[in-house]
């Protein structure tokens, strides 16, 4: 089996701008990668450093043993992109934007028509096929960009943020068919939604301002995190003494304790007891990520 | 797998001309209209005199101009649609994608092309040696503005990626030198400042090979020179500086 390794990335723009610092990780290429991290983490940079679209200022990067720089030109063979701001064009259709990327991929006039009208039917808009893209809503048009990619040969590909603007049933159809996708290729895609990672990704990796602070299952997240439960409590509920735990208060007043195991347990008996309403559930993403890139907000905030 | 080039030459003139022609027929009649109307001007204000020169010259504005289009075209397909970087994480090779845009910018202008050769052939009656001399000026002029294009859309700047910036380009080096007129007609001092743009020297040639303008066999060659001596510095700095992947 394959995989994606990154050693020692760095990359510092013209401008100085450190974007990435010293990214170094490995993933299995096969299934679903999802990238998560804030507004100017660094994902597209990186995504855009393994897709052979950026040099990165140190550091090496392979995709199934292909160097991203010395081997570029293998490595394209095998992956396609669909770029952060990528647009289908107005002037064309969405069998017209399919079939001319499979051209530009080397394929033969009939087969790229043909491949396009079946990739167009696989994500369901082979009803667009021959309106206008501009005339398209937005998520039929982020869908016309994935049947582009995806209409080729390509097994490796990558997504940047490929639900940013969708409602959330378009949203999930896409996971469907992202899931599906990622059934027999290798899916590298960044997001802003935590549980688009969740419910979509095998692995997951965290960036925080260009360093990766956090990479593994999602259950390797949760095992690696301090805590391990969420407890939720209405609000006006009194807290008890804790041990090992977190408290955070939201605006509504409600109360949330993330804990471990033995001490989640312990309160939920105290609670069930004590006959006060409250929920608990693993940690979820959100939690995870909210407590590392929070901590991180508060340090520089106490600093 | 095995990968068609000329697939791969072909979605660039599908992209970047057939489709828009085929989905808005309406570019058709623009394209037609920009090199015919300076050529109609010119041959009513000199009641017919310059008909032969103003045709030289809409042809001389097609094959300049389809650089400097492909210029505004490049920059809008890689910053507004971010079609080059999904084609630069492909098997297709730069080569390639330009080579295709490039042609895809003389299939857009077929139509005008079309009516100036049918009026040449009608008008000018060029004999073999005459049709070379024009054909080989035309493409040194296709190759020069296709450099300049591609070196222009490596450049990202708000600037350079407006539309106003290549109409600002094609005045400059294609409408106001002495292309559809010969330079005799202009004054010094500005015949000096014709010579600054590379379209005065292509129009000398033209001019000459057809009889409109009388210069000497070293003042000839010398466009000849300039001419090809432009085209491949030009042609040169634009492989060096342009840039397949970012830094
Ligand atoms: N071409 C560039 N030149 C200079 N700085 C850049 C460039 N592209 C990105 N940056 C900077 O690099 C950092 C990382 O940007 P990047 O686009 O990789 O973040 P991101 O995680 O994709 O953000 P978002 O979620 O908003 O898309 C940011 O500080 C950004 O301003
Ligand atoms: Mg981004």
């Amino acid at each position: 089996m394959g995989k994606l390794e990154c050693k020692e990335i760095t990359k510092v723009y013209q401008d100085h701008r450190k974007a990435l610092d010293n990214v170094s990780f490995s993933v299995e290429t096969k299934g679903i990668f999802g990238l998560i991290g804030r507004n100017g983490a660094g994902k597209t940079t990186l995504i855009r450093i393994l897709s052979t679209e950026l040099e990165p200022t140190s550091g090496t990067a392979s995709i199934d043993g292909l160097d991203v720089l010395s081997q570029a030109d293998m490595l394209r063979e095998k992956i396609a992109i669909v770029p952060q701001e990528a647009r289908a064009i107005r002037w064309m259709t969405p069998k017209q934007t399919v079939m001319s990327y499979l051209l530009w991929r080397g394929y033969h006039y009939k087969q790229a028509n043909q491949l396009a009208l079946e990739s167009l039917k696989k994500l369901k808009i082979d009803q667009y096929a021959n309106i206008l893209n501009t005339r398209l809503s937005g998520g039929t048009k982020r869908k016309v960009l994935i049947a582009t990619v995806t209409a080729s040969e390509a097994d490796i590909i990558f997504l940047d943020e490929p639900t940013t603007g969708l409602d959330p049933i378009s949203r999930r159809e896409l996971w469907d068919i992202l899931r599906e996708l990622g059934k027999d290729r290798f899916i590298f895609l960044t997001t802003h939604y935590l549980e688009e990672a969740e419910q979509l990704a095998d692995h997951i990796g965290i960036l925080q301002e260009g360093k990766l602070v956090s990479i593994g299952t999602l259950s390797e997240l949760r095992g690696s995190s301090r805590y391990q439960y969420s407890i939720k409590l209405p609000p006006k509920a009194q807290v008890p003494l804790l041990k090992d735990s977190e408290v955070t208060t939201s605006k509504s007043g409600h109360t949330q304790i993330m804990t471990n195991e033995a001490e989640a347990f312990r309160l939920a008996r105290l609670f069930s007891e004590q006959g006060v309403k409250f929920s608990i559930t693993p940690v979820t993403l959100d939690d995870i990520f909210f407590h590392i890139v929070g901590q991180k907000v508060r340090e520089e905030n106490e600093a | 797998m095995k990968r068609s080039k000329l697939s791969q030459i072909l979605a660039g003139v599908l992209v970047n001309a057939i489709y828009e022609m085929k989905n808005y027929p309406i570019v058709l009649i623009s394209t037609i209209i920009s090199p015919l109307s300076l050529l109609l001007v010119i041959t009513f204000v000199s009641s017919g005199a310059l008909f032969g020169t103003a045709i030289e010259g809409g042809l001389i504005m097609i094959f300049f101009s389809s650089g400097i289009a492909l210029q505004s075209d490049l920059s809008h397909l890689k910053n507004d649609f971010k079609l080059q970087d999904m084609i630069v994480s492909s098997p297709t090779s730069s080569r390639l994608y330009m080579g295709g845009m490039a042609l895809a910018e003389i299939v857009y202008s077929v139509p005008a092309l079309v009516i100036l050769i049918v009026l040449a052939g009608i008008y000018l009656h060029p004999s073999l040696l005459q049709i070379a001399i024009l054909s080989i000026v035309l493409l040194l002029m296709f190759a020069v503005s296709v450099a300049i294009g591609f070196m222009l859309s490596t450049f990202s700047s708000d600037v350079v990626q407006s539309y106003a910036f290549s109409r600002l380009l094609s005045l400059l080096f294609a409408t106001l030198p002495p292309v559809y007129y010969p330079i005799t007609y202009v004054p010094s001092p500005f015949n000096y400042l014709a010579y600054l743009s590379p379209t005065t020297y292509a129009a000398e040639i033209m001019h000459s090979a057809t009889g409109y303008l009388n210069i000497s066999t070293n003042m000839l060659i010398l466009d000849w020179v300039v001419l090809l001596v432009v085209c491949a510095v030009i042609l040169f700095i634009a492989i060096r500086k342009t840039r397949w992947r970012e830094v």
